[in-house]
């Protein structure tokens, strides 16, 4: 009897209930069937689908609020009750995936229809709004992600970021040239990591402390040369030209996708090249398979011939770089001047970014569109007046970035050697 | 081909880790280099493999110097190494560690991970081996990721390889399949370091043999030296291989275990189901391969497991669901697997690590202040009692050899009353001087009438000791047999067989 067991143990699993997931979206469920039945809205309302510019129009898209919140608020009662059979039935008790998320999208189309009852939501401007908020965040992630799959937390992309947007704005505004002034954002950002990398693995300061104290260093810095320089001849240092927009042909005509995708400046375009860049480069070639060696195992690295320090160093550079380009974002394409601490913690988003998305730059991509979504979404019902109180609606992208980081990660597994300094004897 | 050290020195601080060695090992040739834990085998091999710089001495390959900066170096000029703790990245898959650090690539630096996945293949052909380029290393059992290493070697090229204590986490069988591997390479004219300290292993596989002891080369021996010639020279004295202890008088049950279970955070049962009992006056034994059950079961246990089910009684009172500090209490004694990490205090003296599990009660501690001379008595004792060997009582535990250090953790859990004594790898590390002190407190504390459960992965040490054996095989026991069952029997019980499986 006891071999039997001792021979299937390794296969035998433990039966567990996640009750984690049905009972989420139970509060989901309760909070649409309190907006269907409890706080019912009437009217209807309208998601307008183009903008007048488009090249293909489609028809606005209209239901009437009290049906569709209602009706929408019991499919999802009835998708409770499906992940409930998930945990008690499933061996793993998991309820899949196409599940949550069909709930969820269900879930958002019907606050937005409640929320704006009677009024008219514009998708696109929702959507580019959505994008334009977001590419600071993804550049400052796929930093984060570079840095740390070599093994360095990078703490300080808000540094990045803000050196980045300042430098841009001061040299754009200088020569006229906003390529000089991205250019300028990619060696603020480098030098902010350069200071990171000298600390961090040449003295063997802890990580999380010098990234702190960059963050600080950084702030102080330019707050200090805004205020006694750039806004002492403002035409001069804080006037930058911006990056004209460019219309990708074919592609920016596409219904809804067209302008929000493709009707952007370069800084955009160049930000879809890095998330395949960085996401290429460490999964398919040399580069990073010895950049995840080095942060996964790096006495392993250092016995196949990787020198592990100078692999770090070089790529906590490159990852500042990254970063610096998002900073550039700020003054040279959202606004064409740097202001006081402008970036206003989307370093900060970023890095919770890279670990809601397992230090993958898609998936960390995708957590800093979900970010900048709740703050689009955030600011067009500010717009369009919303009964949900604005206070609240300001907490959005936080509570969302908070919710997601808890429930939706769970247990995410860090580069192994992630923080730690590589000592030689 | 032929590799030559000469008068390699290398020192950490004052302490002179290797000192002038000289060692030839000809093309074709396996040379094991036989010597204690702590004597320098694996300092001298890392210089070697470039990962330390030595003090002195140079290396010379088929008669020529050689330097190496790094282990680059060292590979680039055809050495291999398979490491003791493997260097393969975990979340990696085969092709992957074999292919880093000489990737071969495409067009921009695309990995050519075809090329590579085929030279596993190609290499585990020539071997035998049955390993999938396309698996994750850590899904991997330990004697595969070995082949990995050998592989990962091979694919190199390397004309001499270096195996360091390639057999502490391997079964008795599989120990034997690495034995053909080696001599299957020697065919092919590849020269071979094999560091132990296993003596049966030596004079089955090796053409000569090196002993250091304390850094220094202090002989060399033929493979038909018997075991205790080749012990005495390890150790610098005679050493008696044999545990001595009188029969047991085993008395009532008092630990029972029933249909205990362990699950792990993957919600995977790791112990599964476990039924057995120990008496007082009794060693039971827990053999097997590491990773098999064995640390999960001590620490379910000493209630360090947070998801555990079915019953521990010891005496009639349940263990499970208490804490570590009421299972204390209840009298058991616990030597950890991982001194270092469990077991000790680094940073604290030797007075502060004896009373780690008192400091809540008197007679140490009265209304919450140390009683610092009570202790210095009670630690003073101690000392000398259990021959710890350090400048005082207040020396940093830090500071002191894994044996004293062992002998420290002993003192602690010993110097109570215990009804039971839990010690999981208790020699692990150490040297042969400490090994026989450690197991003679352990004898002595069954003589005493006190239940004893021993967890070893060194079969040695498990026959020396046990007056039963239970053989944990992914988180079964296979079956619980005398002391005196033959070493094949258990060999095999180590990879899953049952008793009469394993006996026919």
């Amino acid at each position: 009897m006891t071999t039997t067991a001792a021979l299937n143990a390794d296969r035998e699993v433990a039966r567990v209930r996640d009750l984690k997931t049905p009972i989420g979206l139970a509060v989901f469920a309760i909070a649409a069937l309190l907006m269907g039945f409890a706080f019912p809205r009437d009217g209807e309302t309208t998601f307008r689908l183009s903008t007048g510019s488009d090249f293909i129009q489609l028809p606005a898209l209209v239901v009437p609020t009290v049906g569709f919140v209602a009706a929408v608020a019991v499919l999802m009662v009835l998708m409770v009750f499906g992940a409930l059979a998930f945990s008690f039935l499933h061996p793993r008790g998991k309820s899949p995936l196409w599940l949550v998320i069909v709930f969820v999208a269900l879930a958002l189309f019907a606050f937005l229809t409640w929320a704006a009852a009677g009024k008219t939501i514009p998708l696109p401007g929702l959507l580019i709004g959505a994008l334009a908020l977001s590419t600071p965040i993804i550049f400052g992630a796929l930093g984060g992600v570079v840095s740390e799959r070599v093994g360095v937390v990078n703490i300080a992309i808000e540094g990045q970021l803000l050196f980045g947007a300042f430098s841009a704005a001061v040299v754009s505004s200088v020569t006229g040239q906003p390529l000089l002034g991205l250019l300028a954002a990619m060696i603020a950002g480098m030098l902010v990591s350069l200071v990171l990398a000298v600390f961090a693995i040449r003295y063997i300061v802890e990580q999380v402390i010098v990234g702190v104290v960059l963050n600080v260093l950084v702030m102080g810095l330019t707050n200090f040369l805004y205020s006694t320089v750039l806004t002492a001849n403002t035409a001069q240092f804080n006037s930058s030209v911006r990056f004209p927009s460019l219309e990708i042909p074919i592609l920016s005509q596409i219904p809804i996708i067209g302008p929000v995708f493709f009707q952007q400046t370069i800084i955009v375009y160049l930000m879809y090249i890095a998330v395949f860049g960085v996401w290429f480069g460490l999964f398919k070639t040399r580069w990073g398979l010895r950049v995840r060696s080095v942060g996964e195992h790096p006495t392993a690295a250092d016995t196949v011939g990787i020198d592990v320090n100078r692999t770090r160093f070089w790529n906590v550079l490159l990852a500042g770089a990254i970063a610096g380009m998002g900073g550039a974002y700020f003054t040279l394409d959202s606004v064409s001047a740097f202001g006081k601490e402008m970036t206003n913690g989307m370093g900060f988003i970023a890095l919770a970014a890279v670990i809601f998305g397992r230090w993958h730059p898609i998936r960390a991509t995708l957590a800093a569109l979900l970010f900048g979504f709740a703050t689009s979404l955030q600011s067009v019902l500010g717009i369009i007046g919303s009964p949900v109180p604005s206070e609240f609606m300001l907490m959005l992208p936080y509570l969302v970035t908070i919710f997601a980081v808890a429930g939706l990660v769970g247990q995410s597994r860090p580069p192994a050697a992630d923080g730690k300094p590589y000592i030689k004897s | 081909m032929k590799l030559e050290l000469r008068g390699i020195t290398k020192k950490f601080g004052a302490l002179v880790a290797n000192d002038h060695i000289d060692l030839t090992v000809e093309a074709g040739e396996i040379h094991a280099l036989l010597g204690e834990n702590g004597a320098g085998k694996s300092t001298l091999m890392n210089v070697l493999y470039g990962l330390y710089r030595a003090d002195g001495g140079e290396i010379l390959l088929d008669d020529k110097v050689q330097h190496f900066a790094g282990p680059g170096d060292a590979m680039n000029a055809g050495i291999g190494m398979v490491h003791q703790h493997f260097m393969l990245i975990p979340v990696f898959t085969v092709a992957e560690n074999v292919m880093l650090g000489h990737e071969s690539t495409k067009f921009g630096g695309v990995l050519d991970l075809e090329g590579a996945r085929e030279k596993v293949r190609e290499i585990s052909a020539r071997f035998g081996f049955d390993v999938d380029p396309d698996a994750r290393v850590e899904d991997l059992p330990v004697g595969v990721q070995q082949r990995v290493e050998i592989i990962k070697a091979l694919s190199r090229d390397a004309r001499v390889l270096v195996f360091d204590e390639p057999t502490a986490v391997l079964t008795p069988q599989e120990t034997d399949e690495l034995m053909a591997i080696m001599r299957q390479l020697k065919e092919t004219g590849t020269s071979i370091v094999f560091i132990t300290h296993k003596l049966r292993e030596v004079r089955e596989v090796a053409d000569r043999i090196t002993v250091i002891r304390l850094g220094k080369v202090v002989g060399e021996a033929e493979p038909t030296a018997t075991n205790a010639e080749l012990a005495s020279l390890m150790v610098g004295r005679a050493v008696d291989l044999m545990v001595d202890k009188d029969p047991a008088e085993p008395g009532e049950e008092a630990l029972v275990v029933r249909n205990l279970s362990v699950i792990d955070a993957n919600n995977q049962y790791v112990v599964a189901h476990l039924n057995f009992e120990v008496r007082t006056g009794e060693i039971l034994a827990i053999a097997g391969v590491q990773g098999n059950g064995q640390t999960e079961l001590t620490e379910a246990i000493m209630g360090l497991q947070p998801r555990v089910e079915g019953s521990i009684t010891l005496g009639g009172e349940e263990l499970v669901g208490r804490t570590p500090r009421k299972v204390l209490d209840a009298g058991v004694g616990f030597v950890p697997e991982d001194r270092r990490e469990d077991g000790l205090i680094a940073g604290f003296t030797i007075a502060e690590n004896l009373m780690l599990d008192r400091s809540h009660s008197e007679p140490f501690v009265k209304s919450g202040t140390l009683q610092l001379e009570t202790l210095a008595t009670f630690a003073r004792e101690k000392l000398e009692e259990f021959d710890i060997r350090a400048p005082g009582i207040e020396t940093h535990v830090g500071k002191l050899s894994g044996g004293n250090q062992q002998k420290v953790v002993l003192a602690r859990e010993l110097s109570k009353e215990v009804k039971l004594v839990v010690a999981a790898q208790p020699t692990r590390g150490l040297d042969v001087g400490s090994i026989e002190f450690v197991h003679s407190q352990i004898v002595a504390a069954r003589d005493a009438g006190v239940p004893v459960i021993v967890v070893s992965t060194e079969l040695d040490e498990v026959v020396a000791l046990a007056d039963r054996i239970a053989v944990m095989y992914r988180g079964g026991i296979v079956g619980i047999v005398p002391g005196d069952t033959p070493r094949d029997v258990l060999g095999l019980m180590m990879a899953g067989e049952t008793p009469k499986e394993a006996a026919a």
